[in-house]
């Protein structure tokens, strides 16, 4: 499959990434490399096998409701950049 | 109906078949047909969130309930909180609702400061439960049911605070990854009222199964309300969503505003958008939210740090057998086993706590009391008295047992309904028991003949014109004697017996 650059500048806003229009096409280019690549799974004949999340045959582990954590918000603010008392602070967003 | 196949994103297909002429909404142009669907997310109750050990409660300081892995560091790993999965299979069953046995958690991608992760941890193709279905009630004793779509898990966000600074935003993280339930009703609503009394049903089940508290003043309980309008029996129109709707009142307010308005646009020849809006409780209205940006494309796929969701019928199936009575099997018994009301029985079960309280006064297992009148004295006399004095039922200065003590004293004769009521105010303000309070102000009832006679002869002797026009058959004169005669006992005397020696005496 190949990536136009619409798509390229979309999927780029979406992450929140500045892409110079310059570095559009090339992008485009190895971004379709890289799923040429992995398309190469289709290859295998996966019918009557149901889609996986994960390869692993196990159940996940699972954590009592048991409070234990939390409690220290000088670490949680430690590396914020800019913090007003206990809070976080970010540029205002009002919708 | 050319409605797309159920996805809890586009529009799910109705089960509610037909309409009620009593349901339209007339426009100018002609009637039309109201089409609801809620999404309600329920905080679940736990602890802990549902992927760390940081604490859910509400009111603390800011960030202080935050754990690395809420705040989104590095490296951090989210493990499942067992109850929270327990909490919302639970809520599964009390809604009828197929349990899926295996379920996938994954990652809703967008951006806002309040979302450290950069994505919501949320259940997409596999949510946990699938499709219920519940009972409504609505006041005039109409009933529908509600199909229920889905139920999933999810992480909350954390909190914006905007009116802090003149620059900045204030962000805390403290519900950040606390356990919500997205309810997902099937859109089968079809007014404001019927919207508000679908999730005050859907609240008093979790209520009920202690898998939410149901505080939607903090935040608890929220629902997105997607309303839209058609010409009876024709294609679905376009979809508004109000968001985060706090209240059962402002829900129906939210979408009687929203159906006017969509009816008055499409009537004068405009379009409905398919948009996010906010209900302005303060003028009772919905505005648009809908910013300049770009169209939501969430990309969820399988989180990768959370293997699949998995547990066996079995224990499933021991969590069905331990569920509690819920309001509508409670409801029905107390039809079937204390002749209540279908009303009656109804405002009884709305909240597990009166239900309670209902059949402690009661006693179902020792003296069994008149239960209608037990229904009366909650429902009148104790709601109304809780309802002045701003508490709720589990607050009520006057314990279940001692309001069965007073309906005792009414059931054996001491004391008339009249006395009890105002014995009842003096247990409201003193929490004193019914009988010490009778007892202290000699207010028994008196049903000595002789001393009830002795009134009455005095009151004939005094007023013999009354009794003259008592005599020559004047009806209103007859209850001129009785109030006489209760104002002389202090409403003390049976109102019975003072009849039946009135008319003895005066030959009625």
């Amino acid at each position: 499959m190949a990536l136009d650059t619409d798509t390229v500048r979309r999927i780029a806003r979406l992450a929140r990434l500045h892409i110079p229009d310059a570095d559009l096409e090339p992008l485009a280019g190895e971004l379709s490399n890289i799923i040429g690549w992995v398309e190469q799974l289709a290859e295998v004949d996966t019918d009557g096998v149901a889609p996986m999340t994960s390869v692993v045959e196990t159940t996940p582990h699972l954590r009592d409701d048991v409070v234990n954590d939390g409690g220290y918000p000088d670490r949680v603010l430690a590396n914020a950049p800019d913090a007003e008392g206990e809070f976080f602070a970010v540029p205002k967003v009002i919708e | 109906m050319t409605d797309t196949a159920p996805d809890h994103l586009s529009g799910h297909v109705t089960t509610r078949i037909g309409h009620n002429q009593k349901d339209l909404v007339e426009g100018a142009t002609g009637p039309w047909e109201v089409i609801i669907g809620l999404e309600v997310h329920a905080q679940v109750t736990s602890e802990a969130k549902l992927f760390s050990g940081a604490a859910t409660a509400f009111g603390a300081e800011p960030n202080t309930q935050v754990s690395l892995v809420d705040a989104a560091m590095p490296g951090m790993l989210p493990v499942i909180n067992r109850e929270c999965a327990r909490q919302a299979i639970r809520t599964g069953l009390g809604l009828g609702a197929q349990i899926n046995l295996r379920s996938v958690f994954d990652r809703k991608n967008y951006f806002y400061p309040d979302l450290p992760q950069g994505y919501q941890i949320s259940q997409f193709t596999q949510p946990i439960v699938g499709e219920g279905r519940i009972t409504v009630d609505l006041p005039d004793g109409e009933s529908f049911e509600v199909g229920i779509e889905r139920l999933h898990l999810e992480q909350d966000a954390g909190k914006s605070i905007h009116d802090q600074h003149p620059q900045k935003t204030f962000i805390d993280l403290n519900r950040s990854g606390v356990a919500l339930m997205e309810i997902v009703s099937k859109p089968d609503i079809r007014s404001g009222e019927e919207a508000a009394a679908y999730l005050g049903k859907l609240r008093s089940i979790l209520r009920y199964l202690g898998t939410c508290d149901g505080d939607m003043s903090q935040g608890s309980m929220r629902a997105d309300v997607n309303v839209s309008v058609r010409r009876p029996g024709e294609d679905l129109g376009t979809r508004a969503e109000i968001k985060n709707v706090n209240s059962l009142r402002f829900v129906r307010q939210a979408v009687d505003y929203e159906v006017r308005r969509q009816i008055e646009l499409i009537e004068d020849g405009g379009e409905v958008d398919q948009e996010t809006r906010l209900f302005d409780a303060n003028r009772g209205e919905t505005r648009s939210m809908r910013s300049k940006e770009e169209a939501h494309d969430y990309r969820y796929f399988p989180d990768p740090d959370l293997l699949p969701l998995e547990f066996d019928q079995a224990f499933v199936d021991a969590l069905a057998a331990d569920l509690p009575e819920l309001p509508d099997a409670k409801k029905a018994r107390f039809i079937d086993d204390y002749g209540l009301s279908s009303y009656d029985a109804g405002v009884l079960v709305a909240e597990r706590e009166t239900a309670e309280y209902f059949e402690a006064v009661i006693d179902p297992a020792g003296a069994k009391r008149d239960a209608k009148l037990a229904a009366n004295w909650v429902t009148a006399e104790l709601f109304g008295r809780l309802n002045n004095a701003d508490k709720d039922i589990t607050e009520s200065p006057v314990a279940a047992v001692q309001l069965g003590g007073l309906i005792d004293l009414i059931a054996d004769d001491t004391i008339s309904g009249r006395i009890a009521k105002d014995v009842f105010a003096e247990m409201f303000d003193s929490g004193q028991e019914a009988a010490a309070i009778v007892e202290e102000k000699g207010l028994k009832q008196i049903t000595d003949t002789g001393a009830i006679e002795s009134v009455i002869d005095q009151l004939i002797a005094d007023n013999p014109d009354q009794a003259d026009q008592y005599r020559q058959g004047n009806t209103k004169v007859a209850g001129w004697f009785t109030g006489q005669a209760m104002k002389a006992t202090q409403g003390q005397a049976n109102p019975q017996m003072v009849n039946q020696i009135l008319k003895d005496k005066l030959g009625g």
